[in-house]
């Protein structure tokens, strides 16, 4: 059995660190509440990592932090050696819902973010780029449909290319597919990590699904309420590309039940 | 169906669709128009009835011949540039005025209210302060100030009509999700982009919805203005009909009155239409497509 308990972080797969954050802590309504606490974690260029723990252990915080929603109230947050002071062009953020604006087509709601960042003109240029992703995504031919007409996993995905557009470092994902159900899920897992791996991009999933999480990282954070803070870190080191008939291997199933039984003892603690 | 199915299936060999019919009762699968037609000749027969046995003074109520011959009256009168289409004329030219005015106004300060901490903390309260107040009884206040001239309708007009804009425009901004004003967080918006580019399409629905309540009170408020501030008004037509108990010759020109309503209403709603296409509400009044 692979997973190695540690309070430290584990040397991670594959190149140099992208992100890290030093004992990172947040407290809510005038420090009555401590959403977390301590956090260390660095993410290495192209890994894939995963935080799973109970609602409410701060892993939406820990999120929001990252992507410069927030600020923290204690700790060092750095990507690419500049602190986190703010929302980043070198963060990609993916959210619980897709967030499509209905007055836009998949297109224009795409190109957004560029939109934003560099006028309508640099947007217009982009287009083509986001025709290639809506291909990547297999939305190839929605370009200029309303969001209206998309299925919530086409929406989710087109998302996806929203995200990607900026050509962010990391990709920060709260939930992104927890609204869909579970087939679909599957299938936009396998599809998250094979535009990742084609990408090579960086990667920090927060989500409720142990098997999410153990199928598709390198590395899982397992998150502990009251105060939250990073209890276990296991490394998945389970070949890649990773495939769904991978959820039947013995060793899946040990790592999903070293995974629950962490989790089941903080929630009786 | 599959042969796992087949094997536990154990209805009867013999198939049949399932017929399946749901009960709509006779006056729903009337169409619209034909149900509406009804209402109007109903009202019309009671309205005749209650006219002709003399239940109600020919001076409080003209039959429904008369007031059609009053309108057929009023609208040859209209047709052939009479003395009433001036009046008309500037009846419009006071809800026209009014209702830019009130569009300006409303839209700034609901923009302000709504965008602003300041706005909602400090402005507020007196805008509803003053929208509680009865409006109407500024009118004399706007005449010693503007004078009988239209400028003192305009301003009536425009003074009823601004308050639904601004809740409107103000309710609009608000409408925008946690999830969309993260997002344009995390895209690094400006809070001017964030505005254009977010909060004001998200909240063109209810913006439109305080045009509508506007564009109701703007011909109220015009005429009302009318009534009390004198003028060549369409409304000082209605007041010197009323005035010589010619009712019929009232109930002909409120009817064109409603008329003028009706369509700036219907403008309204078909403006809204042609913008926010992809909101799927009712867009109330002849706004179902
Ligand atoms: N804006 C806020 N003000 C005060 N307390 C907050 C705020 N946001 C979150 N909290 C508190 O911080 C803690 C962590 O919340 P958070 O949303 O990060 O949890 P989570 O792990 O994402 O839960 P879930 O799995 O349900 O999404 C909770 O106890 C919550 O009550
Ligand atoms: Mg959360």
């Amino acid at each position: 059995m692979q997973a190695a308990a540690a309070k430290t972080d584990p040397a991670n797969t594959t190149g140099e660190p992208v992100y890290q954050l030093r004992n990172v802590g947040k407290t809510y309504a005038r420090n009555a509440i401590v959403a977390l606490e301590g956090v260390n974690l660095t993410l290495n260029k192209g890994s894939f990592s995963a935080v799973i723990g109970s609602s409410g252990c701060g892993k939406s915080t820990l999120l929001k932090i990252m992507s410069g929603l927030i600020p923290p109230s204690t700790g060092r947050v750095v990507l690419q050696d500049r602190p986190v002071t703010g929302p980043r062009r070198d963060i990609g953020m993916m959210f619980q819902q897709a967030t499509l604006f209905p007055w836009r087509t998949t297109l224009e709601n795409i190109v957004l973010p560029i939109e934003i960042r560099d006028g309508k003109a640099a947007a217009k240029a982009a287009h083509e780029q986001g025709r290639a992703l809506l291909e990547l995504v297999g939305l190839k031919g929605f370009e200029n449909t309303y969001p209206s007409e998309l299925s919530g996993g086409m929406a989710q995905r087109a998302s996806i290319c929203r995200m990607l557009i900026t050509e962010p470092a990391v990709l920060l994902l709260d939930e992104p597919f927890s609204a869909l159900d579970e087939l679909t899920r599957d299938f936009m897992n396998m599809e998250l990590q094979r535009i990742c791996t084609t990408r090579n991009a960086t990667a920090f999933l927060v989500t409720h699904s142990i098997q999410e999480a153990v199928i598709l990282s390198d590395v899982v954070y397992v998150m502990k309420p009251r105060p939250g803070r990073v209890a276990e870190v296991v490394t998945i080191d389970l070949p890649r590309p990773r495939t769904l008939d991978m959820m039947t291997t013995p060793k899946f199933g040990e790592l999903v039940e070293h995974i629950r039984s962490s989790l089941d003892k903080e929630a009786f603690k | 169906m599959s042969n796992l199915e087949r094997i536990a299936d154990t209805a009867p060999a013999t198939e049949e669709d399932t017929v399946w019919t749901e009960h709509v009762g006779w006056l729903d699968q009337v169409p619209r128009a034909v149900q509406m037609l009804f209402v109007f000749v109903v009202f019309v027969l009671v309205w005749d009835m209650v006219t002709r046995f003399g239940l109600v003074s020919p001076i409080i109520l003209p039959t429904p011949a008369e007031t059609l011959a009053d309108m057929i009256f009023v609208g040859k009168n209209l047709a052939t540039g009479g003395y009433m289409l001036p009046a008309l004329w500037i009846t419009l030219k006071e809800v026209f005025y009014g209702f830019l005015l009130a569009i300006a106004i409303g839209f700034t300060l609901g923009v302000i209210v709504g965008e602003t901490a300041f706005g909602e903390r400090a402005i507020m309260p007196y805008l509803v302060a003053i929208d509680t107040m009865p409006k109407v009884a500024f009118a004399p206040l706007f005449v010693a100030w503007l004078g009988f001239d239209i400028h003192s309708k305009v301003a009536l007009a425009a003074f009823i009509a601004t308050f639904p804009i601004i809740v409107g425009t103000a309710a609009g901004l608000h409408a925008a999700d946690t999830n969309s004003r993260n997002l344009f967080k995390t895209m690094g918006a400006s809070r001017w982009q964030t505005l254009i580019k977010m909060k004001l399409p998200m909240g063109l629905p209810q913006i439109f919805t305080g045009l509508k309540i506007g564009s109701v009170g703007v011909m109220a408020g015009a005429i009302t203005g009318e009534f009390l501030g004198g003028g060549k008004g369409f409304g000082e037509l209605i007041r010197t009909a009323a005035s010589q108990l010619n009712t019929p010759r009232v109930f002909a020109l409120i009817l064109y009155l409603s008329i003028v309503g009706l369509a700036l209403f219907a403008f309204v709603a078909w403006v809204q239409r042609r913008f926010v296409f992809w909101h799927k509400e009712r867009a109330g009044l002849g706004g179902e497509s």
